[in-house]
């Protein structure tokens, strides 16, 4: 092995990666099979994180930067004027397999840039995946992306040695495709994502049928959104997220916020913000219609396309619903505490273990995790103190706001800021 | 005043179910149970008891646990007695009594004070079992090992065995808590808790002369894979040092000059 060359391939190719926002390793709950090497771990491992707070969980490499298109977003569009590299089926492996053996990584997400076509890039991705799984009885996590345009058939290859496919639909709407890649058709994003969804849900009838059948794409597929490349609204983003979890099951959609990299007249200017804090919400919503139970059409009034960037989605939905609180901690249903602004999934689990035994009081609740500073407007519990004045929303979103401290304060402010 | 009594056990886990055992057979009230290598007398109103672990004796505690709550449930209170706390025998002590004393399976009752102390205790233990499964960086040595030392905050090494004997079972390894000096082993078939003698004892990481050719070439290019995926644009120094507090760093290859 060539140290030094492989060390240059891989800054090249690991920096042209670092754009896809997923790194998640998790869904798949493969065992180690024959004394093998690897597993499969339910929830993921972040096994270390970069200086911007991002967790490092899989090797996540390009095969390699020459691409055939030219998409305004993307860092490898050819006419982008930067070093390209390429790395041997052989050398990816062997990465993976040392990486792995030292703890460093759950495994390998594999993308390419698209060289001479669609199939043959998709194959060559398929290639590496096979040669883990068979030649280096690997079991670890693999994420291969779908090449958009990819036939049918390597799609059904791909799922039998990967743990989670993805195509990224990158731009949420037609019309912003159009727009910043022309290259690239709506239908090709689509072709393998539906692919993979029918063989998931074959797979899901077939296992129940018989215990041999192989598995495929155990993690599911994912998708990815870049956030503020294109005039989109977050309507338009959360109901084309809705649209793909319905349509193609897809276990996540990830939201990127858009990182300046071209100078580009259809494009943010070179030294604009990324917008971290829109993306925060979008993923509070995001969670809102995965775990909280709230429809798309919850999260949006007619008049508002945007959500308020100031506070969290979920105490935006209750201001507007004033009506429905407060609700008695020791009676409401499950789903109605989930709702509750404060209230997070464990703390709803804890209430309704610990009010099978006894009434719960602000001093419980407290103790428990909820946080009342939110809560304690649209709650009531066994005390006879809690919020009588009738407070218009306005009110009660003036006293949360001055009783709390956002990280994301110095963004709210409307001045410039000069350092 | 009511004088206390003070039950002293040897440290091991077993040795505080018996002395749990114990205040059940002589009916003890104001009791504290302590371990011998950090009691120190206080008082000289109370009464101090040696108790010796017996195997029986505490298997009979643990199996009424079993009965009574359920697997989750009582997997804490072991993983509860990893943390160290100081006092945290009395809290378990007390969750204990309070299972016993009810009909109905309470382990789950958040309402109680020391029920919710060890739910919350337990959820430390885990996050650093988690961050040693996250962080542990093996080195390949001459001799075909692959090597990890650590310091835990908790003694997590009981909980850490059965992941890595599932994930590495075509690689002989070991882990190493050098700060209470032991660790598990496995050589391919089975895992074994080793300690080492005191003058080859290891204390921090182990030495680079025992490194096989490649390790540190394969160390740089992790070094230059984690440099590179940062995005210097979405820097976020206090995220950064929330998920990976600096005391994790002695032991993070990604985190030396190679």
């Amino acid at each position: 092995m060539n140290f030094d060359r492989i060390q240059e391939k891989l800054s090249i190719l690991a920096d042209a990666a670092k754009y896809d926002v997923s790194c998640s390793s998790s869904g798949s709950n493969r065992e180690n099979k024959n004394k093998g090497l690897g597993n499969g771990h339910m929830s993921g491992i972040c096994h270390a994180y970069t200086q911007d707070g991002r967790c490092v969980s899989l090797l996540k490499i390009l095969l390699t930067n020459h691409c055939i298109f030219d998409c305004a977003y993307c860092v490898t569009r050819k006419s982008n004027d930067i070093k390209r590299a390429a790395f041997k089926v052989q050398e990816v492996v062997d990465l993976t397999i040392n990486f792995y053996r030292r703890n460093y990584i759950e495994g390998l997400f594999l993308s390419s840039g698209i060289f001479k076509s669609p199939d043959y890039t998709m194959e060559r991705l398929i290639r590496v995946a096979k040669k883990l799984r068979e030649e280096e009885n690997f079991n670890g996590y693999i994420h291969l992306k779908s090449i958009p345009g990819a036939s049918d058939e390597l799609m059904y290859e791909a799922g039998l040695y990967a743990d989670r496919l993805s195509v990224n639909i990158e731009i949420p709407t037609v019309s912003g495709l159009k727009l910043l890649a022309p290259d690239k058709k709506f239908e090709d994003f689509v072709k393998p994502m539906e692919k993979v969804k029918t063989e998931i849900v074959r797979y899901q009838d077939e296992k129940k049928k018989s215990k041999h059948v192989p598995s495929y794409a155990p993690a599911g597929q994912s998708t990815q959104m870049i956030i503020g490349a294109t005039q989109e609204t977050d309507r338009d983003i959360m109901y084309s997220a809705a649209y793909y979890y319905k349509k193609y099951n897809m276990r996540r959609v990830y939201y990127s916020g858009y990182v300046p990299v071209a100078k580009d007249n259809r494009l943010p200017s070179i030294d604009s913000e990324v917008p971290i804090l829109r993306e925060n919400r979008l993923y509070q919503s995001d969670w809102l219609l995965r775990f909280y139970g709230f429809k798309v059409n919850e999260l949006f009034t007619p008049d508002n396309a945007n959500l308020d960037l100031t506070i969290d989605p979920k105490l935006a939905w209750a201001l507007r619903n004033l009506q429905l609180f407060p609700v008695d901690v020791n009676s409401a249903s499950r789903e109605m505490l989930a709702r509750v602004p404060g209230l997070g999934i464990n703390s709803v689990l804890k209430i309704l273990q610990a009010r099978r035994f006894r009434k719960l009081n602000w001093e419980h609740l407290r103790k428990i995790g909820v946080s009342l500073n939110r809560a304690s407007y649209f709650i009531t519990c066994d005390s006879s103190q809690w919020q009588r004045k009738d407070l218009t929303a306005s009110q009660i979103k003036h006293r949360i706001l001055q009783n709390s401290k956002s990280k994301f304060q110095p963004m709210f402010s409307p001045q410039l800021r000069l350092f | 005043m009511t004088s206390t009594t003070t039950l002293i056990y040897d440290g091991s886990f077993e040795g505080f179910l018996t002395a749990v055992f114990t205040v059940f057979e002589r009916k003890l009230e104001n009791v504290v149970i302590s371990a011998s290598a950090t009691y120190a007398s206080t008082s000289l109103f109370c009464t101090e008891i040696q108790v010796f672990t017996e195997k029986d004796k505490a298997e009979r505690v643990w199996n009424t646990l079993v009965q009574k709550i359920k697997k989750k449930q009582y997997a804490r209170i072991f993983q509860a007695f990893l943390s160290e706390q100081p006092g945290i025998e009395n809290t378990l002590l007390r969750t204990i009594q309070y299972i016993f004393s009810c009909t109905a399976n309470t382990a789950n009752d958040y309402s109680h004070p020391d029920i919710l102390a060890i739910a919350q205790i337990t959820r430390k233990v885990h996050r650093e079992r988690h961050r040693m499964e996250a962080f542990i960086r093996f080195e390949h040595t001459k001799d075909d090992t692959y090597i990890a030392t650590i310091e835990p905050d908790f003694n997590v090494i009981p909980l850490l065995s059965n992941h890595f004997e599932k994930r590495y079972a075509d690689q002989k390894w070991l882990i190493y808590d050098v700060r209470r000096s032991y660790g598990i082993y496995y050589d391919l078939k089975k895992v074994e808790v080793i300690s080492f003698l005191e003058d080859t004892k290891l204390k921090g990481k182990i030495s680079s002369k025992l490194l096989s050719d490649k390790e540190k070439g394969f160390q740089k290019l992790w070094k230059t894979y984690y440099t590179n995926v940062n995005i210097a644009s979405r820097n976020n120094k206090k995220l950064h040092f929330q998920h990976v507090p600096k005391r994790y760093w002695k032991y993070l290859t990604e985190k030396h000059v190679i």
